[in-house]
C-alpha cells in the first residue's frame, strides 16, 4: 500500500571541476517510508542531497515529485516544493523561543504575532510529542530537542520529504530513541525520510530501504530486512563477500617484537569512549572502521588534540601526562591529521617553512632554526620523499595534494619522533605517491619507529599493518592479528561478526 | 513586563535575566545612595538632572544596542552627533528656522547610517573599520566647520530651548520657602519616546526579530529564510538616524557647539549598552535594559563625585571598574546557565 512514489530521481549527473561527483544516480523514496542513503565518505551523498536542496544544480536528469517534473532552483525554492532538511549542525537561532525559530522568516504580517504563535507551536509540538514548551528559550533544550524543532518547523511548512543528515551524530542513546519515535510517527503520517547517517545499527533499526552509493555511482537498492549488515559493509565498501573469502591471503605477519612503547589504559576524550591501546616499537598497527566509527578520534585522544577526560597513559613504562598536542610531542609522538587542509598545512608558508614548523614549535621560539639550518633540512627531505616542488619556497598551497601530504610527513619526521600517528595519509592523493608513503611506513617501522596507520582503504591497511583495531560505533569491537588479517574478516568484523 | 512571564513558570530568556540583573543593580545602588549620601539623591530631581545630562546619551545608546543586537558595532555615534550640533548651530545662526534645523539634523544622521550600512552589508566591510572611518570623517568635518566654540543665538530656537517641562508634585520646598517643581527638558521627551520606538521595534515588529536571529546565528538565520544583508542595513541606518537626533537633543540641552562635543559618547554608549545587557556577540540585549544601563553609568559618576572624588579620572577609573564587574558578572550568570 505505501508504494505510491513520492520523490523519484533518475541518471543524476553532477561533475565538479575534475572530479565527477555523481553519476548516473537514481534514488526513489516512497510515501510514508524511511529510506537510509548510505555510502562511504566521498561516494557522493552529500551532493546528492545538495541537488535536491537545492544548493547545487545537477548538469543532467531528472527530479520527479508525485509525478510531475521539478527543477529546484534554490533552498528557497526547495521548500517550497515540500522539501525540508534538517542538517547536522542545528541551524536554528538559540536565543530565541522555540516559537520564534519555528515561525521565523515565514510570518506574513510584519508585526509579530508572539502569542498566535505560541499557540500554534504548541499544538505542534504536542502532537509529535516533543518535550519543549513553545515559550522556551531554544538554547535551554537539548541538543535532540533542537533539532526536533527544527523537524517540527519542516513539518508545518508542509514539508513531504524530510532530509535528515546525520541527525544523531550529537545524540546519546536515549535521544536517538527520542529522535526515532518522532520519525517513525512521521512516517505513519505519510511523510518520506531520508536519513542519512554513518551508524549501521541505527539504520537497521529504523530504516525500510537502503540506497548505497559508492564513488558518486548507484550501486543499488534494497529492503532493509534483506540486507544483511555484512553485505552492507561490503557494498559501501565495494568488494563483493564471494570475493572477500577468496580473497584471505593469510600472509604471516610478525606482530612487533620489541618492547612496549606505548600504553593507554582507559583512555578517553571528550569524543571518545574509554579504551585501552599499546603499540610496541617497531611496530606498525592500525584502527579501521567505517567513518564516523570512532579510529580519527581514538587516536586524536592520543595525540591529545581532544580534550582527554581520563586514562593512564605509560612511555617507555614511565606514566606521562598528555592532555596537550605539545605533551605528545615532547613525549616523542608525531600526529599527522585526517584533514589536512584544516590541521596540517598552512598553505601560505613556503614548504620550507612548513616543514620546520613542528620542530620550531618543540624547541621553543627562543631558540630560533637558523636560515641555513632550515635550508638544509628542507633540502634533505625534499629530496628524501621526492617532494616536487619548484623549489623550498614555493608556498604549499600550490603543491599537488599528494606532495602537500609528503610535507606533512616531512615535517613530523623531522622531529625524529618514536611513534608517528597518521590518519588518513594516503585520502585523495595519486596512487604512485601512495604506493610511495606506504613504503616510508614499513621503512620506518624497520628503523624502530612505530607507526599507527588509519586508512579507509582496508588493502592498504592489510598491507602495512601487523595488528588491526576494529572499531564500530565508538567501541572497539574487535582486534585482527596474523592470519585473522584479511578483508573477508575485517568486514565481518564492523559488521558485528555474524555474517 | 519579565515578572508576568514568571507567572507562566518560564525561565527567563538571556535577554531578560540581564536586563533584570540591571534593572536590580540601579535600584539597588540608588538606594544606597540615597541612604548613605543623601543629599541631592533624596530629590526627584536629581533623576530628571541625569535624564536631562543624557538624554542625548540615552538616544545613540538605543542605536548601538540596535546594532550590537545584529552583531555589529558603531563606534562614529558620538562624532556624528556632534557634527550634527555643530551644522546645526552654525545653520541656526546663519538664521535658519528650527523646523529645517531638525531637518537637517536627521538627515545627516540618516547619510552616515545609509553609507555605513550600505558599506558594512552589501560590501562586506568589518563594520568596526567602516565607523572608524566614519568617526573621523565627521570629526574632522566638525572641526573644519568651526575651531572655536559656538554659542546659538537664535531667537525662536532659544525658546523652544527654554521650554520645560514642570512637575510639582515631584518637587521639593527650597529653604526659603518657595516650592520648586521638578523639571525636565524637552529632549527627555524625545529620548524616552526613541526608547519607546525601538523597544516596539525589537519586541513586536518582524525586522526586530530578526535582527536577533541575525545576531544569535548568522548562518541559521540565512537558513530560516532571513535577508540578513537588509536586516544589518537598517540597523545601521536607525543608528545613524539616532544619532541625528542625538546631536538635535544635545544641542537643546547645551546651546553651544563644540568640536570637542560629544567626545568618547561612542564608548559611553557602548559600555550603557553592555551595561543594559546587550552581548557584544549579539542576539541577546534589550533597549529597556539600554536605558537602565545609561542611568546605572551615568549615577555612578554622580555617587563618585557626590562621595568627594571630584576629578575626572575617577569616573573613568569607577566606569572601568563597573563595566568589568558586569560583564564579569554576565559571563559568569550565561555560563553558569548554559552548564545544565
Amino acid at each position: 500500500m505505501q508504494d505510491e512514489c513520492l520523490l523519484k530521481l533518475r541518471g543524476i549527473e553532477k561533475s565538479f571541476p575534475g572530479v565527477r561527483a555523481l553519476h548516473n544516480v537514481d534514488f526513489t523514496l516512497r510515501k510514508g517510508e524511511i529510506h537510509a542513503l548510505m555510502g562511504e565518505n566521498g561516494a557522493g551523498k552529500s551532493t546528492l542531497i545538495k541537488i535536491l536542496t537545492g544548493v547545487y544544480q545537477m548538469d543532467a536528469g531528472s527530479i520527479t515529485i508525485e509525478g510531475e517534473s521539478v527543477n529546484i532552483h534554490s533552498p528557497q525554492d526547495a521548500q517550497n516544493k515540500g522539501i525540508s532538511t534538517v542538517y547536522q549542525e542545528i541551524t536554528l537561532c538559540p536565543n530565541l523561543t522555540v516559537a520564534e525559530n519555528m515561525y521565523i522568516g515565514r510570518e506574513k504580517s510584519s508585526w509579530v504575532k508572539q502569542k498566535e504563535y505560541e499557540t500554534k507551536a504548541d499544538e505542534i509540538l504536542k502532537s509529535l510529542g516533543i518535550p519543549a514548551r513553545s515559550s522556551q528559550q531554544l538554547g535551554s533544550c537539548s541538543l535532540a530537542v533542537q533539532q526536533m524543532v527544527a523537524i517540527a518547523r519542516a513539518v508545518d511548512m508542509n514539508c513531504k520529504v524530510l532530509i535528515l543528515d546525520e541527525p544523531t551524530s550529537s545524540l546519546d542513546d536515549k535521544e536517538v530513541n527520542m529522535l526515532f519515535s518522532l520519525m517513525r510517527d512521521l512516517k505513519s503520517k505519510g511523510v518520506g525520510i531520508i536519513f542519512v547517517t554513518h551508524f549501521l545499527e541505527q539504520v537497521y533499526e529504523v530504516s525500510d530501504r537502503i540506497t548505497v552509493l559508492r564513488n558518486g555511482e548507484f550501486v543499488g537498492e534494497y529492503l532493509t530486512k534483506e540486507l544483511p549488515q555484512v553485505q552492507l559493509v561490503a557494498k559501501m565498501m565495494g568488494k563483493e563477500l564471494d570475493e572477500l573469502n577468496s580473497l584471505s591471503d593469510a600472509e604471516d605477519r610478525e606482530e612487533g617484537v620489541g618492547e612496549v612503547l606505548y600504553e593507554a589504559e582507559g583512555l578517553s576524550s571528550t569524543e571518545t569512549n574509554p579504551f585501552d591501546f599499546k603499540i610496541r616499537r617497531g611496530e606498525v598497527n592500525g584502527f579501521t572502521g567505517l567513518l564516523g566509527s570512532g579510529r580519527s578520534e581514538s587516536v586524536r585522544a592520543i595525540f591529545g588534540a581532544d580534550k582527554v577526560n581520563s586514562g593512564k597513559v605509560k612511555i617507555n613504562g614511565k606514566p606521562v601526562k598528555i592532555t596537550k598536542p605539545i605533551d605528545a610531542m615532547k613525549n616523542g609522538i608525531g600526529y599527522l591529521a585526517e584533514d589536512r587542509k584544516r590541521d596540517g598545512i598552512i598553505p601560505d608558508l613556503s614548504v620550507r617553512e612548513n616543514i620546520i614548523l613542528a620542530l620550531q614549535v618543540m624547541n621553543g621560539f627562543f631558540k630560533p632554526i637558523s636560515r641555513s639550518e632550515s635550508e638544509a633540512f628542507a633540502d634533505e627531505y625534499i629530496k628524501a620523499l621526492n617532494i616536487k616542488t619548484a623549489s623550498a619556497e614555493t608556498p604549499v598551497g600550490s603543491l599537488s595534494g599528494g606532495n602537500q601530504q609528503k610535507v606533512i610527513l616531512a615535517r613530523w619526521l623531522l622531529t625524529h619522533p618514536d611513534y608517528l600517528i597518521l590518519d588518513e595519509p594516503t585520502r585523495g592523493i595519486d596512487v604512485g605517491t601512495k604506493l610511495e608513503i606506504q613504503k616510508l611506513v614499513l621503512k620506518l617501522a624497520k628503523e624502530d619507529v612505530s607507526v599507527t596507520f588509519i586508512s579507509s582503504e582496508v588493502e592498504e591497511m592489510l598491507r602495512t599493518c601487523s595488528r588491526l583495531i576494529v572499531m564500530r560505533d565508538r567501541h572497539i569491537v574487535g582486534e585482527l592479528k596474523g592470519a585473522d588479517l584479511n578483508q573477508a574478516q575485517v568486514m565481518k568484523t564492523i559488521a558485528g561478526g555474524e555474517a | 513586563m519579565k515578572f508576568f512571564k514568571n507567572k507562566r513558570k518560564e525561565p527567563l530568556t538571556d535577554t531578560q535575566l540581564l536586563m533584570t540583573i540591571t534593572i536590580c543593580i540601579f535600584v539597588a545602588m540608588y538606594l544606597l545612595a540615597m541612604l548613605l549620601l543623601q543629599g541631592g539623591f533624596l530629590h526627584a530631581q536629581q533623576i530628571f538632572d541625569l535624564l536631562n545630562d543624557n538624554a542625548s546619551l540615552i538616544i545613540v545608546s538605543c542605536g548601538l544596542t540596535i546594532v550590537m543586537i545584529g552583531g555589529g558595532i558603531d563606534i562614529s555615534v558620538g562624532a556624528v552627533t556632534s557634527l550634527v550640533t555643530m551644522s546645526s548651530i552654525l545653520y541656526l545662526n546663519g538664521g535658519g528656522n528650527v523646523f529645517m534645523s531638525v531637518l537637517l539634523s536627521l538627515g545627516i544622521g540618516l547619510a552616515f547610517g545609509l553609507v555605513h550600512g550600505f558599506l558594512i552589508s552589501y560590501l562586506e566591510i568589518q563594520p568596526f573599520i567602516v565607523t572608524l572611518a566614519g568617526m573621523f570623517f565627521a570629526r574632522g568635518m566638525t572641526t573644519i566647520l568651526s575651531v572655536n566654540p559656538q554659542k546659538i543665538d537664535n531667537e525662536a530656537f532659544n525658546a523652544v530651548r527654554e521650554s520645560k517641562i514642570e512637575i510639582p508634585w515631584l518637587g521639593y520646598v527650597a529653604k526659603n520657602g518657595n516650592l520648586v517643581p521638578a523639571r525636565m527638558e524637552l529632549g527627555v521627551v524625545i529620548a524616552l519616546v526613541c526608547v519607546a520606538l525601538v523597544f516596539v521595534l525589537l519586541k513586536f515588529l518582524k525586522p526586530g526579530r530578526n535582527l536577533y536571529a541575525m545576531g544569535g546565528n548568522q548562518t541559521s538565520a540565512l537558513m530560516l529564510g532571513i535577508n540578513v544583508k537588509r536586516t544589518r542595513f537598517m540597523s545601521y541606518i536607525i543608528s545613524g538616524f539616532l544619532s541625528g537626533i542625538s546631536g538635535f537633543v544635545l544641542m537643546l540641552h547645551t546651546g553651544a557647539g563644540n568640536a570637542t562635543n560629544a567626545a568618547g559618547m561612542e564608548m559611553n554608549a557602548i559600555a550603557s549598552s553592555i551595561i543594559g545587557g546587550t552581548l557584544l556577540t549579539g542576539g541577546v540585549g534589550n533597549v529597556i535594559g539600554t536605558f537602565f544601563g545609561t542611568l546605572t553609568l551615568t549615577t555612578i559618576k554622580k555617587i563618585v563625585v557626590s562621595s568627594g572624588l571630584k576629578d575626572p579620572w575617577w569616573q573613568s577609573i569607577t566606569t572601568g571598574g563597573m563595566l568589568c564587574f558586569f560583564i564579569l558578572l554576565q559571563s559568569i550568570v550565561l555560563s553558569r546557565r548554559n552548564k545544565k
